[in-house]
């Protein structure tokens, strides 16, 4: 134990962009990937805001030079563009050259092709091939394949909304007690009607654009969206002389016990996985740059991670923001993408706005930042929070 | 590093095996393509108002979890790790089919809620105010092991002194239908007892709850020591023999060291292949031990397998019922557990005798 955990390597796809790049030029420019739904045909589309990546299944799967024979979801597609560029941004030849490891995570799997032929799939021969695609762990076996990763440990976390971060987690543990040198960590979710629809019926949708910690919020949009990290162990760092992006630092994992939805109103759990990712860290709380919040902007989440946040942080809350009025709430995969923008953040010392804000919340005095920052970042906290009581934290450094 | 022992295990499955004081005596041979579990008095465990809307993977997963719990003298632990394939999918079908059958109108959040994967996780925390760690692995036929290797990882560092692990599933109509379009599921019954002999396609399909207490110390309630866990995404059939003994070798064990193998066979002509490479070439003079035309095949079907080898241990006993080939050895020491399913996920699991 005590080993560092590198990020060497990193790749997304969102609402506001198709690579790193581009999702980072997006934050910088304050520019959100909100809108209407364009892709999914529902009832709803009048009445949400979602964030929809640009491309379509067929131009992924020309991305990715899939036959036509394939049986690849929308989870896969976009999970598999971003584990791609997240190997080869940490400049892996051989994927199979150390004892290398896939943790991916999501919440949906391939219920967008189940929900498009749920009673086709009795008759019609040609869609049968997407039976085997619904289970959450296929659009893992899908991504651990287009890396050409064979004989190695691969896995998937489905823990609701904090699952990217509960497989960044997992990896760090991997690596942490040598059982890998390289693991590719992060979360893969596309937009379906299923959680259009299961979101809709939970009442926690907004009808325009989500605005966290506003006293006047209305509810969460849905995004879509993948995110992987290349994790790696000193000694691939040292033998390859790697180029580190930024180290996980610490990490925790705790449980509301509340309610199966509802977060507690003291943001118990939230309190006890931030309290533990510091101590995994060896950090105080005011060593902490940025924090990068879950924020949907649903009325239960802010106030109860809000109240979390005076718990760990007392009166000296650093700069926070929450990211989902660029991206929407991408539920599984959200823990990864909010991990690609906070490496981001320290390799460009910079603290995101949290745009959409307007009101302070009545409830307790914290505003989140309104503006792009340009400060030192040395240290950035990121939440997951997500059904099930389950709380995520996860710090990332500059340094080991 | 720390050793890993069960000490405590509860088990929902197509068999009589929710008593603890009993071990296979009174077995089941059905002849199906589908065979649920045996239910249980979950009203022991839930309170009626609760039960009525839990989903049946909650239902099994409560009584399994609390049954080990008792057993391992804890009231509560350190983290909940569950394994599950498909969640409690009954749900899912429910709340889809209403979303295309009432063109998404009136529907009720209960079953979109109870689709998420780790509501079952969450429920046990729930039910035992576990506030610890809590994850929920969901990849196919390893969603047990995954489970697993994270609570030993959690055990050998420190992390955590007492887990409960489990896996879990449950059957749903449509899921059963579309598997039996596709010939997942056998086209036809099977006797139970003449599984491997009947050479078709598919699996019996089934579902169940198997849950452990795992913990850094032996206790008298101690089944087993946990060794070592290997999930591996693909292999070639030809690669299974090196596979093997380099999982052995790094416990410093070969294959004469090995008491019993447990292999997870299901009669699926197209990928049973996989484990006579085994039973056939490295395991030829290992007793070997089979389970699934007892409890069926399911995602976490390997935790049930989990479940005989940890009584197996405790108990220094085979029943009848599970012996594949091979004279049963005197002293049961090392049990290797090998699974894989349709070819994909392959896991290694050695538990010893403590």
């Amino acid at each position: 134990m005590g080993k560092g955990v590198a990020i060497t390597g990193m790749g997304i796809i969102s609402a506001i962009g198709n690579n790193v790049d581009e999702n980072r030029e997006a934050l910088f420019a304050s520019k959100t990937g909100i809108g209407r739904v364009v892709k999914i045909n529902t009832n709803h589309k009048n009445d949400i805001m979602v964030g929809e990546i640009a491309y379509t299944n067929s131009q992924l799967e020309g991305l990715l030079q899939l036959p036509e024979t394939n049986n690849y979801s929308r989870t896969a597609l976009l999970g598999a563009v971003a584990a791609k560029e997240a190997v080869e941004s940490a400049r892996i030849s051989d994927i199979n050259e150390y004892k290398t490891g896939l943790i991916s995570a999501t919440s949906v799997g391939g219920m967008d092709m189940t929900e498009k032929y749920y009673y086709e799939y009795l008759e019609d021969k040609t869609v049968q091939k997407y039976i085997e695609a619904h289970h959450a762990g296929d659009s893992t076996q899908k991504i651990a394949e287009q890396l050409g990763l064979k004989n190695s440990l691969v896995t998937t976390i489905s823990t609701a909304c904090s699952s990217a971060a509960n497989a960044i987690m997992l990896g760090a543990r991997l690596i942490k007690s040598g059982k890998l040198d390289r693991v590719i960590v992060g979360g893969a979710d596309c937009l379906s009607k299923f959680t259009i629809n299961g979101f809709k019926s939970l009442m926690i949708l907004s009808d325009t654009y989500n605005t966290p910690f506003d006293e006047n919020r209305k509810g969460l949009n849905l995004g879509e969206a993948a995110a992987f990290l290349v994790l790696e162990s000193d000694a691939v760092v040292k033998a390859e002389n790697k180029t580190v992006l930024a180290y996980v630092k610490g990490y925790g994992n705790a449980n509301d016990a509340f309610h199966q939805t509802a977060s507690s109103e003291n943001g118990d759990g939230a309190t006890l996985a931030m309290q533990q990712a510091l101590k995994v860290a060896n950090l105080k709380p005011e060593a902490i740059d940025y924090v990068n919040a879950h924020g949907t902007a649903t009325g239960n989440n802010d106030l109860s991670e809000g109240k979390a946040f005076l718990r760990v942080f007392g009166d000296d809350m650093p700069p926070f923001s929450s990211t989902k009025p660029f991206t929407g709430h991408t539920l599984a995969a959200a823990g990864g993408i909010e991990a690609v923008f906070s490496v981001l953040a320290l390799q460009h010392d910079v603290v995101y706005p949290n745009l959409n804000y307007k009101t302070p919340m009545t409830a307790f005095n914290l505003v989140p930042e309104l503006e792009l920052k340009k400060e030192a970042v040395n240290t950035v906290l990121s939440n997951s929070l997500g059904f099930g009581g389950n709380c995520s934290t996860v710090i990332f450094s500059k340094k080991q | 590093m720390g050793k890993v022992y069960v000490n405590g295990l509860g088990s929902i499955s197509a068999q009589n095996t929710f008593d603890n004081t009993a071990f296979l005596s009174d077995v089941e041979y059905y002849t199906d393509r589908v065979i649920p579990v045996i239910d249980v008095n979950y009203k022991a465990f839930i309170p009626p108002a609760a039960a009525r809307r839990m989903a049946k993977g909650i239902k099994m997963g409560i009584a399994a979890s609390r049954t080990a719990l008792q057993e391992a003298n804890l009231e509560n632990v350190d983290a909940i790790i569950t394994g599950t394939g498909m969640g409690c999918v009954r749900d899912s079908e429910k709340f889809l089919s209403a979303i295309i059958d009432n063109d998404e109108q009136y529907l009720t959040p209960t079953p979109f809620i109870q689709s998420t994967h780790n509501t079952v996780g969450g429920q046990i925390a729930l039910d035992m105010g576990c506030k610890g760690y809590n994850f929920t692995y969901v990849h196919a036929s390893v969603s047990f092991e995954s489970a697993l290797l994270d609570a030993m990882l959690q055990i050998q560092t420190d992390e955590s002194q007492s887990i409960l692990i489990g896996g879990v599933d449950e059957l749903a109509p449509h899921t059963i239908e579309i598997h039996k379009a596709v010939n997942h599921i056998k086209s036809e019954a099977v006797e139970a007892s003449k599984l491997l002999q009947n050479k078709t396609k598919g699996a019996v399909f089934s579902e169940g709850a198997n849950f452990f207490v795992v913990s850094n110390e032996k206790s008298q309630t101690s089944y087993a020591e946990v060794v070592d866990v290997k999930l591996i995404n693909t292999l070639e059939a030809d690669e299974l023999n090196t596979e093997l003994n380099a999982f052995l070798e790094e416990q410093n064990l070969s294959i004469q060291d090995l008491s019993a193998v447990v292999l997870g066979c299901n009669g699926d002509v197209e990928f049973d292949g996989f484990y006579d490479v085994l039973a056939e070439n490295s395991l030829k003079d290992t007793s070997q031990l089979f389970y699934k035309h007892l409890s069926g095949e399911f995602h976490t079907a390997s935790s049930f397998g989990f479940w005989l080898a940890a009584r197996v241990l405790k108990l220094q006993t085979i029943p009848e019922a599970v012996v594949l080939k091979g004279d049963m050895p005197s002293e049961i020491k090392n049990v290797l557990l090998y699974n894989q399913y349709r070819g994909q996920n392959h896991s290694f699991t050695l538990l010893k005798s403590c």
